[in-house]
C-alpha cells in the first residue's frame, strides 16, 4: 500500500539524509539510472553505509542496476541487510524476476535476515507490458512500476504530458495488479516545476485504477499523497458506514443508499489506508 | 603513482584523495573544520585501522559530510587507488 | 557585569532586565527639529555638501538602507570622508550591505571609529568582527534605533538622506526615479531628529504629490548622478524558494498557524522576505483561499507576493516600513490600501506601533538555544552577518512568534545549548519549527493545550537538540575570548549581549 515512491540518487549524500523529511511512503535508493557508470562503487558504498546508520519510519526500495550484469550483482552483494525493504528491478522480465527471487533468498539465508525482501519489478519494455499477468503472480512481487520513459522510447513513441500514449500500459497495470492483489504504480511526472501538471497527470492515472506514483523531486511528493489518499469525505462516510454495520446484520440502508457486504468491506478498506497514513 | 578519488565538493559531501605511501599523511580541509576537524580525522584514522592500512596519504576536502559520508568516500578512494 | 540573560555586559553600559522592561520607564524625546536654510538648497555635490555644512572629525552621519544592496549614498559620502582625511567618525546607518566598500577603507584608516547599525553584512562587518574598528560597534533593532534617535542617545550631526525622488525644496519620496526603493519608513527618524539634513537624489523633479521627507526639516538638497542600482536595490532573496526542506518547513509552519487558530478571518501577520518565509506566505495563501478568509494587514519588509495578495483583496492593507522589490515599491506608489509608515509607528517600543497587533510574526534564526533565545546577529564562527533589523520588535509585539530554520546547516546543529550571540529574548519567542518537528516554549501552556492531539510532530526543544546531534555529532566549542568590539542593544537600548573579535 504505497501512495508515494521518491526517487533519491544513492550516490548524494546530501539527499539521501533528508529523504525522511519528505513523508514518502516509500524512498528509491536508486543506483541505476541517475548514478555515472564511474561512480557506481561509490554510490553502493555510501548507500550500505547510509542503511547502517539511520533509522527509517519509510519503505526502504533499492533500484539496482540489471542483474545479467556484474553492477547489480554487485549492488545485492554490497546493500542487501535487514534494512532493506523492497528492491526495484529495471527492465524487468519474467525470467529476471524469478533469479532475483533466488538471489534474495540466499542473501536472506545467508546473513540472517528474517523478513522477505519485496521485489517491485519496474515495468519498462512493450515485452514486459504483454508480460505483466506472469510477472504479477511470481513470489515476493508486492506491486509493480511503469516506467514510461524507457517505454515510450522502446515503442518509439512521443511522450506527453497527457499520457494518451500510455493509456493501454496503465489500465492493464491497474486490472492485472488488483487481481494479484498488488500496488500499480505510475510512472513519474518529470516537469518538476509544473506543479498543475503533476496533479492532472496523478488524477489521470487514480483515475484509471493505479494506487500511487513514483516522484522524481520532494515537491511532487504532497500533491501524490494528497491524490491517492482517501479523501475526507470518503472517511467521514466509512466510518459512518463502520459505525452503521455494528447496528445491523446483513444489508441495510443509510442515506438512501444500500449498504451491503462488498460496499461495507470497501470502506474497511478506507479506514485501514486513513489508519495507515495517520488520516484518521 | 597509484591515486584513487571519491565524492564531490557538494554541501554534505567530502572530496577523498588518497595515494599509496610509504608514510602516513591525513590533510582535513572543512567548511567546518573548527568545529568537527578533530572528529573527521578520527573516522579517518578508525577506518585506516580496520582496514589495516598503516602507510598512506589521504587529503579530505569536507563540506559538512557526517560520519558515514566520510568514510564510505575514504573507502572508495582506497579502492580505486588500489585498482589504478 | 552579567545581565538578565547571564550574558556578560561590558563597564558603562546599562544591562538588558527583561523584554518588556521599558514600561518601566517613561518615554523622554529631543526637540524635533527644522530647517533654517529659507534660501537656496541645491547643491552639486557630497563635496559641496561637505563644505556647506562645515563637516568635519568626530561628527555623526546618518543613512537609511532602503536603497539596500544598490546603495550608493553611503559610498560618496565615505568617499568623502576619505579624501579630507577626517578621523573618528561616527557612522549611523540603518543597515550597511556588502555594497558598502568604501566603508572598509574609512575604518581600516581610522576616518570611522564607530558605527550604530541594525543589519549588517560584508566585507565591512568582516572587518569590524576581525577587530580593525578602532571604537565600538552598536547594534540596534529597527525600532530601538528610532527610540535611540528620539531619545538623543544617537546624536546625528548629519542625515544623509537618499530620496529617489526630490523637489528643491526637499520634498520626496521613494516612488519614482530610477532608483525608486518604495517606502522610506526608516529615514523618518533621522528626518526629525538630525542636527542637519541633507536629501541626495538622481531625481530632481518640480512637485512630489505625496511627500514623506518633508522641505521644513531639509537643510540641503544634492543632485548627483546615480544614488542607487535598481538590480542592488532588489535583494537576492526575494523568491520563494524551491529547496524541498524550505518548502516542508513553510508547509508546516502555515499548518501550525491553522491549528493554533491564527489564520482567522481578520487576522495581521508579519511574514519577512526570506525564501523559506515567502515560502511560508504561499501555504498561508492557500489556507486563506480554502477557508474564504481575508488578513486585516501584512506588515514589514514587503514584496511583490504581498502586494499581490493585497491586489487580490486577500490582504486589506499593507503597512510598509520597507520594500524588498520592486514588485513591492510599484504597489505602494498605487495602491491606497499600501501604506507606508515610519519607523517609529513600525517598531518604537513607546508607540501603540504595528508589531504589537501582530496576530504573529514568522522570524528566521542562525542560532537558537534550549531556553529559545535566539541569534541573528552572528554566525556560529562569531563572524557579523546580520543584525536583529525588525527581529526583536515584532517578537515583541506579536501574540505568537514563529522561528523557522532547518535542524542543521552543512553539519551545524541550529539548537545549541550556548549560542554566539542572543540577538532576541527567549521571553519572546514562542514556536520553533524545524523539518523535522516542532518546538513550543514552555512558557506558552496555552499554544501547548491548542496542540494536544496534534498530527504535527511536537517535541521539547531538547528532544530536537538531541536528534540534530544524532546526526551530526557533537560540535567542538570555541571559548569566545576575542577582545570586546561592540555591543547589541536590545529595544531600549539595554545591552542582551557583548560582540566579540572572531
Amino acid at each position: 500500500m504505497r501512495r508515494s515512491l521518491l526517487f533519491i540518487p544513492a550516490n548524494r549524500p546530501g539527499m539521501m539524509q533528508n529523504a525522511e523529511v519528505f513523508e514518502a511512503d516509500g524512498i528509491i535508493f536508486d543506483l541505476e539510472d541517475s548514478v555515472a557508470l564511474n561512480e557506481k562503487d561509490a554510490a553502493r558504498t555510501l548507500l550500505k553505509h547510509f542503511l547502517a546508520t539511520f533509522k527509517f519510519d519509510f519503505e526502504v526500495v533499492i533500484r539496482i542496476n540489471p542483474i545479467d550484469h556484474v553492477n547489480g550483482l554487485l549492488d545485492l552483494e554490497t546493500i542487501i541487510s535487514p534494512a532493506v525493504d523492497a528492491i526495484m528491478l529495471p527492465k524487468a522480465d519474467p525470467a529476471m524476476v524469478r533469479k532475483l527471487g533466488e538471489l534474495l533468498e540466499g542473501f536472506e539465508r545467508a546473513r540472517g535476515i528474517r523478513k522477505t525482501i519485496k521485489i517491485i519489478p519496474l515495468i519498462e519494455l512493450a515485452k514486459s507490458v504483454l508480460q505483466m499477468e506472469e510477472i504479477a503472480g511470481l513470489p515476493r512481487v508486492d506491486g509493480m512500476m511503469l516506467g514510461a520513459e524507457d517505454l515510450s522510447s522502446d515503442m518509439e513513441m512521443e511522450r506527453t504530458k497527457t499520457g494518451n500514449e500510455i493509456f493501454y500500459p496503465r489500465a492493464r497495470l491497474a486490472y492485472i495488479a488488483r487481481a494479484f492483489g498488488i500496488d500499480a504504480i505510475d510512472t513519474p511526472f518529470t516537469d518538476v516545476l509544473d506543479e498543475d501538471g503533476l496533479c492532472a497527470d496523478a488524477r489521470r492515472a487514480k483515475g484509471l485504477g493505479l494506487t500511487g506514483k513514483a516522484a522524481i523531486h520532494p515537491n511532487q511528493i504532497r500533491y501524490i499523497n494528497e491524490i491517492f489518499s482517501p479523501s475526507k469525505a470518503q472517511i467521514e462516510w466509512a466510518l459512518k458506514v463502520i459505525a452503521a454495520a455494528k447496528e445491523h446484520s446483513g444489508a441495510f440502508s443509510l442515506d438512501g443508499k444500500m449498504i451491503d457486504t462488498p460496499i461495507i468491506a470497501r470502506c474497511e478498506k478506507i479506514l485501514e489506508k486513513g489508519r495507515k497514513w495517520k488520516l484518521l | 603513482m597509484k591515486i584513487g578519488i571519491a565524492g564531490s565538493l557538494e554541501s554534505s559531501d567530502c572530496l577523498v584523495r588518497a595515494e599509496e605511501s610509504d608514510k602516513l599523511e591525513i590533510q582535513i580541509e572543512s567548511s567546518v573544520f573548527e568545529f568537527f576537524g578533530n572528529q573527521i580525522r578520527k573516522v579517518v584514522l578508525d577506518t585506516l585501522e580496520d582496514q589495516g592500512i598503516k602507510t598512506i596519504k589521504i587529503h579530505v576536502n569536507d563540506k559538512g559530510a557526517l560520519d558515514y559520508t566520510i568514510r564510505s568516500r575514504l573507502l572508495t578512494a582506497i579502492e580505486r587507488m588500489k585498482r589504478s | 557585569m552579567k545581565n538578565a540573560l547571564g550574558r556578560y555586559v561590558p563597564e558603562g553600559f546599562k544591562p538588558f532586565v527583561g523584554s518588556k522592561d521599558y514600561l518601566n520607564h517613561s518615554r523622554t524625546t529631543e526637540k524635533v527639529i527644522y530647517s533654517e536654510n529659507k534660501g537656496n538648497k541645491l547643491l552639486r555635490s557630497i563635496s559641496e555638501a561637505f563644505d556647506a555644512l562645515g563637516i568635519t572629525d568626530s561628527m555623526t552621519l546618518s543613512f537609511h538602507h532602503h536603497l539596500r544592496n544598490g546603495d550608493l549614498v553611503m559610498n560618496l559620502v565615505c568617499d568623502e570622508i576619505r579624501k579630507r582625511g577626517l578621523k573618528d567618525i561616527t557612522i549611523a546607518a540603518s543597515s550597511i550591505f556588502p555594497n558598502h566598500r568604501v566603508l572598509i577603507d574609512c575604518i581600516e584608516n581610522g576616518n570611522v571609529t564607530n558605527i550604530y547599525t541594525s543589519y549588517f553584512n560584508g566585507g565591512a562587518a568582516k572587518a569590524v568582527s576581525e577587530g580593525k574598528l578602532k571604537g565600538l560597534l552598536y547594534m540596534d533593532t529597527h525600532g530601538g534605533r528610532s527610540r535611540a534617535i528620539e531619545s538623543g542617545d544617537i546624536k546625528i550631526d548629519v542625515a544623509f538622506i537618499a530620496v529617489p525622488a526630490s523637489d528643491a525644496q526637499g520634498n520626496g519620496n521613494g516612488y519614482s526615479g530610477p532608483s525608486a526603493c518604495g517606502s522610506l519608513g526608516y529615514a523618518i527618524p533621522d528626518m526629525l531628529y538630525a542636527k542637519k539634513k541633507v536629501v541626495v537624489t538622481d531625481n530632481l523633479v518640480d512637485e512630489v504629490a505625496k511627500p514623506v521627507i518633508q522641505a521644513p526639516y531639509i537643510d540641503y538638497v544634492v543632485v548627483v548622478d546615480k544614488i542607487g542600482d535598481a538590480s542592488g536595490i532588489e535583494s537576492g532573496t526575494t523568491r520563494i524558494t524551491r529547496d524541498p526542506v524550505g518548502l516542508k518547513i513553510a508547509e508546516k509552519t502555515a499548518a501550525l498557524l491553522d491549528e493554533l487558530g491564527l489564520l482567522e478571518d481578520g487576522f495581521a501577520m508579519q511574514t519577512g522576505a526570506g525564501g523559506t518565509t515567502l515560502a511560508v506566505t504561499k501555504f498561508i495563501r492557500d489556507i486563506m483561499l480554502k477557508k474564504n478568509i481575508k488578513a486585516r494587514f501584512a506588515s514589514g519588509g514587503i514584496t511583490r507576493y504581498h502586494a499581490e495578495m493585497l491586489a487580490e483583496g486577500l490582504i486589506e492593507k499593507i503597512y510598509d516600513v520597507q520594500c524588498f522589490d520592486l514588485g513591492g515599491v510599484k504597489s505602494i506608489a498605487s495602491n491606497p490600501n499600501h501604506i507606508e509608515i515610519s519607523a517609529f509607528q513600525y517598531g518604537n517600543p513607546y508607540e501603540d506601533a504595528i508589531v504589537n497587533h501582530l496576530d504573529f510574526v514568522i522570524l528566521g534564526a542562525t542560532e537558537i538555544d534550549l531556553n529559545f533565545n535566539v541569534n541573528v546577529t552572528t554566525a556560529t564562527t562569531g563572524l557579523i552577518m546580520g543584525g536583529s533589523g525588525g527581529h526583536s520588535d515584532t517578537a515583541n509585539g506579536a501574540k505568537v512568534t514563529v522561528v523557522v530554520s532547518p535542524l542543521m546547516k552543512s553539519r551545524l546543529p541550529i539548537i545549541r545549548p550556548e549560542i554566539t550571540t542572543v540577538t532576541t529574548p527567549g521571553e519572546d519567542v514562542d514556536v520553533f519549527v524545524t523539518e523535522r518537528g516542532i518546538a513550543i516554549n514552555p512558557r506558552r501552556t496555552d499554544l501547548l493545550e491548542k496542540l494536544q492531539g496534534s498530527r504535527l510532530k511536537i517535541v521539547p526543544i531538547e528532544e530536537l537538540y538531541k536528534l540534530s546531534l544524532g546526526y551530526t555529532g557533537v560540535p567542538e566549542s570555541k571559548p569566545r575570548n576575542g577582545r570586546i568590539i561592540g555591543v547589541v542593544r536590545y529595544r531600549d537600548q539595554t545591552v542582551i549581549d557583548t560582540l566579540y573579535q572572531m
